[in-house]
């Protein structure tokens, strides 16, 4: 019995081992986050922040104030800030470090995002507990600043945060898009701009902008260059028009609905403007910015968070200033088909927390999330751009009536089209949608867009757009962002994927060890029947 | 029965080692990316060698000329179907063109993109996110010659080739600097877009304020509002005229000596520079090489 247990346990000890060496290449799961009964301010905590600016040193100052301020009310507590100026690079960042387990703590992000995140169980923490916890809970009676209840977030955009039957983000700031208008040239033109734009407008004085005199310049503008309409995002473009038109997306499961007959005749009407040159996209030409304050675009499409750039007197340009021209600039919702019922994307970032084994270090980082939702940040931010603060405590506050009431009081704080902006959200919350999240609509997302730039960059190059193109390009779409993959992925309701053959290591270790266990077996029954033999 | 048994202990640890073993390869590597900070400082860290490599190829360069002689009249040659230089520039924006050209230093990759500053002996071609796979990516060093199908593009003022593929061939050329210190705020630089050239004698200026006011040599990002790792963006004077010079931090990263030389430089330092003339809104250099001027 004594050599049956010494082998076995050499047996047990290399499967233990092969376990252990086969588990070492992965941490796709993690122990959901328990809430510690009490903050143990004794110890000493190192976060890091992965924050996005719009390369904005204000917005870069006003990070790096809200940390001095937290650190200094919990002085155990650092935090290292990491600036990103793309959400695009935040994601693969954060997808590279979440294979290592150095994901950063407190990270700014896309819903989008955290749905892939989400991949690995327990990577993001949901936070209804961390909201709802009397002491340390948004507004908790231990907080050391004057924090927002969870009423006292805007419902909507709280909502947004909120997929898979979970809260996996808080809101930080939002905003939607706007079309800057050279005003100046589309009365030039002999239009006066409608209370409601409608895409049908856009085309029409965008068409008769392409006119050009007896020296080949453009007669609005007397140039050699006009784009009159140029879409800075074109994945909003899309989603947004389907949207307005009630065509589909996606459904809230997945399901890829985008390939449907309004997109195609979208795209049709997009490649009659590209044939003209009357449209074109930031990838292709450039910011919109910069073609508006030139005199060479008349309706640029971007973020409220693009404000600053906006306009003859902006105070962020990069053009220089030789090259700016004067023209009264009108701030309006992005085009529309049916201006009664008006839609628009909310966007903006929102923020997560990345789950640690210490769950004390998980308090500390929603202390410091929540401490992003205090007036102080919440104010200073969203007058950097045209944001809007996401608490109604910030947006009541009397100095942030203030703020809007200083609309156009100068060219810094109060610029004009920058607070005209931020008023267009806030006129409109009930007007704005997301899209569902799930795991791939960071894809499907791209797709959209990606859809608009090749029809566009097509069409310049001379090619038909027929059916054919279309076919090809709805295949194209599909294989490139893999979106008939997508359905047959985990979504967030924690279906199993299938994940098709093993590997073939792995069928031979399986082999190796299912052989060895029946030579074991083989061996003892050996030796009892040999000794009932010797018995015997 | 034994020996058997045993053998067959050691076969099972020994496929767990296996398997296991190529999988923690690739945690390895997923892992050091990690520790510089991603993906996009992996891309650095491959362009910051190559920003070396040109600076080590260009004395070699210097060094074996006679050689590189006979390799240039062959670099010269042309295949059927490819454009001259000239036939590039006055090929219409948004039409097919195809080049023979040669890689002087690679931007970025990423997703399967590179983005590639080339030239031949008559002008220079910026390549932006040509389909490329890894393999092929580290396959190019400065001077490797490549055929490039895409199509000509212009993103704020930037003459590039977009959506292309290439191949690569035999050849090789790695252009010396071109001075173009005396067509700074003339037309003529135009001339020289995208090429590897040269700046003499160049005084430092005040590129902006830090928190405290006080002026300062170089920014992090265009207005200060970046860190450690992001673009250098300084500025410098010739004749009373100031130019905005960068140093593209996925083409030349915090590790390479231009951007510790860049952070070292003071307000009225007198400098030579070499780099890529890149535009964006007029002319905006990338810059790889600063020295004390002689």
């Amino acid at each position: 019995m004594k050599r049956i247990w010494k082998l076995l346990r050499t047996v047990l000890m290399a499967a233990g081992s092969a376990a252990l060496l086969c588990g070492c290449h992965g941490t796709e799961g993690m122990s959901a986050f328990v809430m510690p009964e009490e903050f143990d301010a004794l110890r000493d905590y190192e976060i890091t922040f992965w924050a996005k600016n719009d390369t904005n040193k204000t917005q870069t100052a006003i990070y790096e104030k809200a940390i001095a301020d937290f650190e200094e009310l919990y002085p155990n507590i650092t935090v290292n800030l990491r600036l990103y100026t793309d959400y695009g690079k935040i994601y693969n960042d954060v997808i590279t470090n979440i294979a290592t387990d150095t994901t950063p703590n407190v990270c700014v992000t896309y819903p989008d995002h955290i749905a892939t995140y989400l991949t690995g169980d327990n990577r993001v923490v949901a936070l209804e507990e961390l909201f709802a916890d009397e002491r340390y809970g948004l507004g908790g009676s231990e907080v050391r600043f004057d924090a927002p209840g969870q009423e006292e977030i805007i419902p909507q955009f709280l909502e947004e945060c909120a997929f898979g039957g979970h809260y996996y983000a808080i809101p930080y700031m939002r905003s939607t898009e706007a079309c800057y208008i050279n005003k100046t040239y589309v009365e030039a033109l002999g239009y006066t701009l409608p209370k409601e734009l409608t895409w049908d407008f856009i085309w029409e004085v965008s068409e008769a902008a392409m006119e050009k005199d007896g020296q080949d310049n453009f007669r609005v503008n007397g140039q050699k260059v006009m784009i009159p309409f140029i879409y800075k995002s074109t994945d909003n473009m899309m989603i947004q028009m389907l949207r307005q038109r009630d065509a589909g997306y996606s459904t809230e499961n997945g399901g890829i609905e985008i390939f449907n007959d309004t997109t195609r005749e979208l795209l049709e009407t997009i490649a009659e403007h590209a044939q003209t040159g009357a449209f074109s996209t930031f990838k292709i030409s450039s910011y919109p910015a910069n073609f508006l304050n030139a005199g060479q675009c008349i309706f640029a499409v971007d973020s409220t968070a693009g404000a600053t750039w906006m306009g003859t007197d902006a105070p962020l340009c990069d053009i220089s200033e030789d090259k700016i021209v004067e023209f009264e600039t009108a701030v309006m919702p992005i085009p529309q088909f049916d201006p009664a019922r008006p839609r628009m994307i909310s966007q903006g970032p929102s923020v997560c927390i990345f789950n640690k084994e210490d769950s004390q270090q998980v308090l500390a980082s929603w202390l410091f999330a929540q401490y992003l939702l205090t007036n102080e940040v919440q104010i200073a931010y969203s007058q950097t751009e045209g944001y809007v603060p996401v608490t109604k405590k910030a947006q009541e506050s009397e100095q942030y009536r203030d703020y809007l009431a200083g609309c156009g009081e100068d060219n810094g704080l109060h610029y004009a089209v920058k607070i005209q902006a931020a008023r267009l959200l806030l006129d409109n919350v009930d007007h704005t949608f997301v899209t569902p999240v799930f795991n791939g609509s960071v894809s499907l997302r791209d797709a959209a867009g990606q859809m608009i730039e090749n029809t566009v960059k097509s069409v310049r190059r001379g090619q038909q757009i027929d059916d054919a193109y279309m076919e090809k390009l709805y295949g194209d779409m599909t294989s490139l962002y893999r979106l008939d993959q997508i359905s047959r992925q985990s979504g967030l309701d924690g279906r199993a994927d299938d994940l098709g053959k093993l590997p073939g290591t792995a069928v031979a270790l399986l082999l190796a060890l299912a052989s060895a266990w029946i030579m074991i077996l083989l061996y003892v029954a050996s030796g009892v029947l040999k000794k009932k033999k010797n018995q015997q | 029965m034994k020996k058997l048994t045993a053998l067959l202990l050691v076969f099972a640890l020994a496929f767990a080692s296996v398997a296991c073993g190529s999988e923690k390869n690739d945690t390895a590597g997923t892992e050091d990316a990690a520790q510089t900070t991603g993906a996009e400082d992996a891309a650095e860290t491959q362009t910051q060698d190559t920003a070396d490599d040109a600076a080590q190829a260009e004395t070699d360069t210097a060094e074996t000329e006679p050689q590189d002689s006979a390799a240039e009249d062959t670099a010269q040659e042309k295949s059927e179907g490819v454009m001259t230089y000239e036939e590039y520039m006055a090929a219409d924006l948004d039409t097919e063109v195809v080049v023979e050209t040669y890689v002087q230093a690679k931007q970025s990759w990423w997703e399967d993109k590179a983005t590639l500053y080339t030239q031949d002996q008559d002008g220079a071609y910026f390549v932006y996110n040509a389909a490329c796979s890894q393999e092929d990516y580290d396959k190019l060093t400065p001077g490797t010659k490549i055929k490039v199908t895409g199509f000509k593009g212009e993103w704020s003022g930037e003459i590039e080739i977009m959506d292309a593929t290439f191949e690569i061939l035999e050849g090789n050329y790695v252009a010396e600097p071109v001075d173009v210190t005396t067509y700074l705020g003339l037309d003529e630089l135009m001339d020289y877009q995208n090429q590897f050239v040269t700046f003499k004698g160049m005084t430092v200026e005040a590129a902006g304020q830090d928190d405290a006011g006080n002026d300062v040599a170089f920014l992090y990002s265009w207005d200060g509002s970046g860190q450690e790792g992001d673009d250098l963006y300084f500025n410098v004077s010739l004749d009373g005229a100031t130019y905005t010079f960068t140093v593209e931090s996925y083409l030349c990263g915090s590790d390479t000596d231009v951007y510790k030389a860049v952070k070292e430089l003071n307000i009225g330092d007198k400098i030579d520079m070499e780099g890529f003339l890149y535009w964006y809104e007029g002319v905006n250099p990338h810059i790889t090489s600063v020295k004390a001027a002689n």
